[in-house]
């Protein structure tokens, strides 16, 4: 469990990083807090001939929130968001959430960003970012791209980041008032990839759901949106009748994966079960 | 005699070096010059070696040299060190893949380069041009050809007493069962590892031995073509055992060869994907067994047959789990009739040994589940049960009518019915099934299991001590067993203590160096304690005569007027009169007082034991939470009760483990899927309750001068067998469950059933 040879290169600024990606090409890595890419590379399971370390770079980390968007640097590890960073419903959801991911070494070494270059359809902050409708800034040689995150996942370790950008920054639209946030998470051990999961989101307007939105994750390839369910949930009372038929909803939708951990039956009933207790969590919260 | 030092809960002694970081286990020992091994395993899980091509990887700047099975074709296979019945050596692992390949981590070539990243690069550099055969993955599909003349199925080990025909005819009640243990395996923190070198007079040293260092010695030693003092193997620090640490391997065998034929230290330290590929795994067994029992529950006579998947070669236990399933499935019970048969089948997956309570892991889950049966079927108490199959006291020491490990099974004392009352009432257990039934009736999933059983320990034939005051007035006992990280030094420091009337302060322990002393058979079977134990306490007398000898002319007294009092040597019936230290003793020493003493014993002793486990089931997921776990021993006396503890919460934990998270699963084509600790679960610090005691010392071994039993394995003996019960409780379906780990997804099954 020693990884293959490879060059190492520490830049101090993004754009001498992109350069680097830009010269090295297909066979560079980009490493911030090397949590996967690290153990990839120890089992040889990535060999990448090149790691651009990106961990000099100030200017990357920052978590702030301007103008109603949360906005995240890539060098945000995933310990700083275990204490409330704004007002409102993602003040308490995302330490709540954060406190999910893995273990507290890992924590504090691995970033946000890192999480959706990577793309584990079990990470956390992948369902975070496809929930909440980010926009994934992706610095590349020659301009900056936004893609939203909807475009953006599209399979297992499969996005739409190219060999010579990098996942700069996360902007995450800050729900306004009226939002109530759920979490639901399975898995065998604490700090073990989800079986299933769920994040939920519900505008609630005079005792009924105005606007919802459910994410699901661990599941299916990639953090999916599950819009039946949420159009089955507007216009309902927030109460466990109209969950529990969103949550049969997503269930049902799913395409679930299977290994050694879950089958496809077993994950759809996580889904479900995940669901319901990600929007009563929502409604309790 | 002034303060009693066994039973007291004394600090262990050797956690200085350990809590302070000082530690010092395989990987932290280096040697200049030395190269590092790397092995090249299959990845194919059974199949002809057409060719291996090492060119590219000997090319390789820093490698020095890469040899395959052709190189090491005159080694002989690693032969057993444990019930080796005839006709198992055809089924020997040689240290290199010599033709064909049984599983995907079989090592078929060895790198050696001056750097271990090199060494792996190197690796990666060998390719192996191998024809597949269709692996054998079932252990009860009928064997294939295992070589010319040879099927996969290696032995098949007969366990019986009794009138069988009788039990199950007569208007017995009986029933059948089919239940199944998944592979698993200890997985000690600190990998394998192994070094050799040769020193300044010739002496081959291989540092990072464990377990049974003098077992191994003679075993390389043959191997090699070596006299026994031309090698020796010293113990460091051991980052746990759990039965798997310390067994001789192929790699341990190459280091050696690589330092005797090339001249440098070699040194090769396991990595995690290895372990979980490559080291002994354990249990893996299916059964079907029959039982035959009366309207009282009483069991008439019990049947049992089982296939365990032995992987790719027969290891140095041979076929102990085999032996051990079958002899001690019959537990506290009576059980007039027993008939057990077990079939040591060759899949290819990774060869199998022992682990921590081997056979009896899986014995108590199969007998448990079949008495829960029992109860179920004639809705009676399953505790009722249990009393009404009890072996009585009277019958004690009772003679099993079975063997195992070339000894004949008597329990040498015990009540169980008197243990069974005090284990319940210290669980409160009326109160507890109480508040269990309130939490079901408002809905909650809860359920209470228990599991009984007999262990065994201090498996014989003898152990050895030397004991002798050295001339800085410290006492050093010398021993051949091994430190796994279980407290030997405190122990054996205890019982000396005791035993010669001198503070504990005063002794060192060695133990695990072949040059120290020129036998031992190590730390296994819950021995340690009850084996070498006994021989320290038998060498202290020896000792005390000597040193009293020793100071009599210097108090001017005859040495049967002296006697050792709290470290200092003075006249035994006048406390004022003049004495010595014993420190001041050792400066007049020309040479160090020195005695042997052995303990011989044909016998094992037999400490018994209970689990209860209280669980709780997540309806929608399927999980099992333990809210608690509770273990009561007796363990006939208990050296230090805070070490009995620790052992018994330790190995509860890992049964916990084995019941409800580690299994080691392969695909169709045998490759292995749980080769990390990502799909490897070994549950954490979160998933395991405060494990709530009770040691017991009030069965005392008649057979051995201290009155104790083993402490190492009663944690975990019957856990899988508590919590498949508590499960089934809290489905409330009898007979639910019958496979280990209990998984939610099966939880999940049985509940979408209802």
């Amino acid at each position: 469990m020693k990884p293959a040879p490879f060059a190492y290169h520490a830049p101090r600024s993004l754009a001498d990083a992109v350069r680097l990606l830009t010269e090295l090409g297909d066979d560079a890595k980009v490493l911030a807090g090397g949590q996967s890419l690290v153990a990839a590379m120890n089992f040889r399971l990535a060999r990448p001939a090149a790691l651009v370390d990106i961990n000099r770079i100030a200017s990357l980390d920052f978590v702030n929130s301007e103008g109603g968007t949360l906005r995240i640097g890539a060098l945000a590890r995933h310990a700083r968001f275990e204490r409330p960073l704004v007002e409102g419903v993602l003040g308490g959801l995302l330490p709540y959430v954060a406190r999910h991911i893995a273990h507290l070494p890992i924590r504090s070494r691995g970033t946000f960003a890192g999480s959706l270059a990577h793309a584990d359809p079990a990470s956390e902050w992948c369902l975070v970012a496809r929930t909440l409708d980010a926009e994934i800034v992706l610095t590349g040689p020659k301009a900056e791209r936004r893609v939203p995150a909807a475009d953006y996942f599209q399979g297992v370790f499969t996005t739409a980041l190219r060999s010579d950008e990098i996942v700069s920054e996360i902007r995450i639209p800050l729900p306004g008032a009226g939002w109530h946030g759920g979490f639901a998470e399975f898995s065998r051990r604490a700090g073990d990839f989800a079986l299933a999961m769920c994040l939920a989101l519900i505008r609630i307007e005079g005792g009924r759901i105005a606007e919802a939105k459910i994410g699901i994750g661990g599941g299916a390839d990639r953090p999916l949106r599950i819009a039946a369910a949420e159009r089955a949930l507007v216009g309902q009372a927030p109460d466990a009748a109209a969950f529990a038929a969103a949550a049969d909803i997503a269930a049902r939708e799913i395409d679930p994966m299977s290994d050694i951990h879950a089958d496809a039956d077993y994950r759809r009933d996580l889904v479900g079960a995940m669901t319901r207790r990600a929007l009563a969590h929502a409604l309790r919260a | 005699m002034s303060e009693p030092v066994i039973g007291q809960r004394i600090r262990r002694v050797e956690d200085r070096p350990l809590l302070t970081g000082r530690g010092r286990f395989a990987a932290d020992i280096d040697h200049p010059g030395q190269l590092h091994m790397r092995i090249v395993r299959s990845a194919v899980a059974h199949g002809h070696v057409r060719a291996i091509d090492a060119v590219a990887a000997k090319r390789l700047p820093g490698v020095v040299t890469v040899w395959t099975g052709t190189d090491v074709a005159d080694v002989p296979p690693i032969s057993f060190r444990m019930m080796r019945i005839s006709g198992l050596e055809p089924f020997r692992q040689p240290i290199l893949a010599q033709g064909i390949v049984r599983y995907v981590g079989e090592p078929i070539a060895v790198v050696f380069a001056d750097d271990p990243y090199v060494a792996e690069d190197a690796e990666d550099l060998v390719t192996a041009d191998i024809e597949p055969l269709a692996p054998y993955l079932d252990p009860t599909l009928e064997p294939p050809p295992f070589a010319p003349g040879l099927v996969a199925e290696a032995a098949v080990v007969r366990k019986e007493y009794g009138d069988l025909a009788a039990a199950f005819g007569g208007g017995a009640r009986v029933l059948e069962l089919g239940l199944a243990i998944a592979r698993q395996s200890g997985v000690p923190i600190e990998t394998r590892g192994a070094l050799a070198h040769i020193d300044s007079s010739g002496v081959l040293r291989f540092e990072g031995a464990a377990k049974v260092p003098h077992q191994n010695q003679r075993a390389l030693a043959t191997m090699l073509g070596l006299a026994l003092d031309r090698i020796h193997l010293h113990e460091g620090h051991v980052g746990g055992g759990f039965g798997i640490r310390g067994e001789i391997y192929p790699e341990d065998v190459l280091v050696c060869l690589g330092a005797l034929r090339l001249n440098r230290p070699i040194k090769w330290i396991e990595d995690r994907r290895e372990h979980l590929i490559a080291a002994n795994q354990s249990r893996g067994q299916r059964h079907r067994v029959r039982v035959a029992f009366d309207e009282r529950g009483f069991i008439r006579g019990l049947d049992a047959e089982f296939w365990v998947e032995q992987g790719g070669y027969i290891r140095s236990h041979g076929v102990t789990v085999i032996d051990l399933t079958a002899a001690m499935m019959p537990g506290p019970y009576v059980i007039p009739a027993f008939r057990a048969i077990g079939h040591v089948r060759l899949t290819n997956k990774t060869p199998a040994g022992t682990y921590r309570a081997p056979g009896r892991f899986e014995g108590s889950f199969v007998r448990e589940r079949a008495i829960d049966a029992i109860a179920a079927a004639l809705k009676l108490d399953p505790i009722e049960v249990r009393r009404v199959n009890l072996i009585g006291p009277e019958r004690m020491p009772f003679k099993r009518g079975l063997d195992t490990l070339g000894t004949e099974i008597v329990y040498d004392s015990g009540n169980y019915p008197a243990f069974m009352d005090k284990a319940l009432a210290t669980f409160r257990l009326p109160d507890l099934k109480r508040s269990l039934a309130e939490r079901r009736a408002s809905g909650e999933m809860v359920g209470l299991g228990l599991g009984f059983f007999v262990e065994k320990s201090g498996l014989g034939p003898s152990d050895k001590v030397k004991m002798s005051l050295t001339p800085d007035g410290t006492i050093e006992v010398v021993c051949g067993s091994a430190s796994l990280g279980q407290g030997i030094d405190t122990v054996l420091s205890q019982i000396a203590a005791e035993k010669l009337n001198v503070p504990i302060a005063a002794f060192r322990v060695r133990h695990g160096q072949t040059d120290l002393i020129d036998e031992g058979l190590g730390a296994y079977a819950s021995r340690v304690t009850v084996m070498t134990g006994s021989a320290v306490s038998l060498a202290a007398p020896a000792l005390a005569k000597k040193i009293c000898a020793a100071a009599a002319p210097l108090l001017q007294r005859r040495p049967d007027e002296l006697a050792l009092v709290d470290g200092r040597i003075g006249q035994a019936d006048n406390p004022a009169g003049p004495d010595i230290t014993l420190a001041e003793l050792a400066r007049t020493l020309a040479a160090p007082l020195e005695v042997e003493a052995r303990f011989e014993s044909s016998h094992m002793s037999y400490p018994y034991g209970l689990h209860a486990a209280v669980v709780r089931i997540d309806a929608e997921t399927g999980a099992v939470a333990i809210e608690r776990f509770f273990v009561a021993y007796d363990v006939g006396r208990a050296v230090n009760p805070t070490l009995v503890e620790g052992q018994l919460v330790g190995g509860a934990a890992q049964g916990i483990g084995g019941a409800l998270y580690e299994a080691f699963v392969w695909d169709d084509a045998g490759q292995p899927l749980a080769a990390s600790f990502v799909d490897y679960l070994v549950p954490t610090a979160l998933e395991i309750p405060p494990i709530e005691t009770l040691v017991l010392e009030d069965a005392p071994s008649p057979i051995n001068p201290l009155g104790v039993k083993g402490a190492g394995e009663g944690g975990i003996s019957a856990a899988g067998a508590a919590i498949a019960s508590a499960v089934d409780d809290a489905l409330g379906n009898p007979g639910a469950i019958t496979r280990l780990p209990i998984r939610p997804d099966d939880v999940r099954r049985h509940l979408r059933g209802r």
